[in-house]
């Protein structure tokens, strides 16, 4: 319960860390703006990302973005705004272009 | 948003095409699906990311406090109306919850917490840190407040009653900490210096500046 550590290269201020990595900070977007455009509401979103917690169990805070995101997926899903077949081949291949985009160049998905 | 943009926030790029975590490819995968479909937009999803990460912070709580301390109208307001006497500061969020300001007096000290998750006044305090979203926290903070504030190395008289209060997504609240001895005459700017943000959860007291007469 005292301050926690950062972790090397962790974005913080004078109070503590803001995100770990900068994928947390997307995530946190993609709710965020999903909620301000009113594909989903507040509690909504409070009550999914609450269960997604609940169901995790003791945590000590340091996953909880991978629990926003399941709460996010979840959410999405739900919604209709995706599909997990869709979701999960879209995650592939960015995999698949990390892997086959020679060095230096930018990543973009292959046209599919 | 251009992959090659996106690349630039991850790391690794000089060592190669390192391929991003699990994690990670789940969100760019799921935003390239959302901004595709035209249901979301990619500057939008910049700015909140630049706004929470740099702008955005413990700082603008730290303002609303000093201000309060030093204009008896505005504390009024503030304790009042706080969503109000926030906007009245400037501070206006697009995704702006109904806000509440609990005021510390030597016999009543407030603590915050979210029980249910994370709800936080991140218009004024940023993201929340670590802690604030524990499980542990979470669950003591209702339970044993004096133990919480004890680990926290804040241990309060037996007479000062402890009010916590539990966030929701309508309704978050700050903490107007107590002024601390050895300001008077100081100015809004460096007494907002003065105020951490964990004082305004209520896990903290405003600390007497270095030097300042008991």
């Amino acid at each position: 319960m005292n301050q926690p550590e950062l972790f090397p290269g962790q974005p913080h201020d004078s109070d503590g860390p803001v995100f770990a990595e900068p994928w947390q900070a997307q995530a946190f977007a993609l709710a965020v703006r999903l909620r301000q455009q009113g594909y989903f509401t507040a509690t909504e979103w409070a009550e999914t990302l609450g269960a997604v917690l609940r169901d995790a169990g003791d945590d000590d805070g340091s996953h909880y973005y991978e629990h926003w995101l399941v709460a996010l997926e979840r959410l999405t899903l739900s919604k209709g705004l995706t599909e997990r077949t869709t979701l999960d081949r879209r995650t592939d291949a960015w995999e698949d272009a990390y892997r086959h985009t020679p060095h230096g160049k930018p990543v973009e998905l292959r046209t599919r | 948003m251009s992959s090659d943009h996106d690349h630039h926030h991850d790391h690794g790029h000089e060592h190669g095409q390192d391929v991003p975590s699990p994690t990670a490819l789940r969100v760019k995968a799921l935003e390239s699906l959302l901004i595709e479909k035209g249901l979301i937009d990619a500057a939008a999803l910049d700015a909140i990311v630049d706004a929470y990460e740099t702008k955005i912070g413990p700082r603008n709580g730290a303002r609303v406090v000093a201000r309060a301390w030093t204009d008896a109208a505005y504390k009024a307001r503030l304790l009042t109306d706080a969503t109000a006497a926030i906007e009245e500061i400037g501070f206006v969020g697009s995704d702006r919850p109904h806000m509440i300001v609990v005021e510390n007096t030597p016999t009543t000290h407030n603590l915050v917490v979210c029980t249910l998750c994370s709800c936080y006044p991140w218009l004024v305090l940023g993201l929340p840190p670590v802690w604030y979203k524990s499980s542990a926290y979470r669950s003591r903070a209702v339970i044993d407040p004096r133990g919480v504030l004890n680990d926290f190395g804040l241990t309060l008289d037996e007479g000062v009653a402890v009010q916590v209060w539990d966030s929701t997504a309508e309704l978050r609240y700050l903490v107007l900490p107590e002024r601390p001895a050895g300001t008077e005459g100081w100015g809004e700017e460096a007494l907002a210096d003065l105020v951490s943000r964990d004082s305004m959860v209520g896990v903290a007291k405003v600390a007497a500046p270095a030097g300042a007469a008991p």
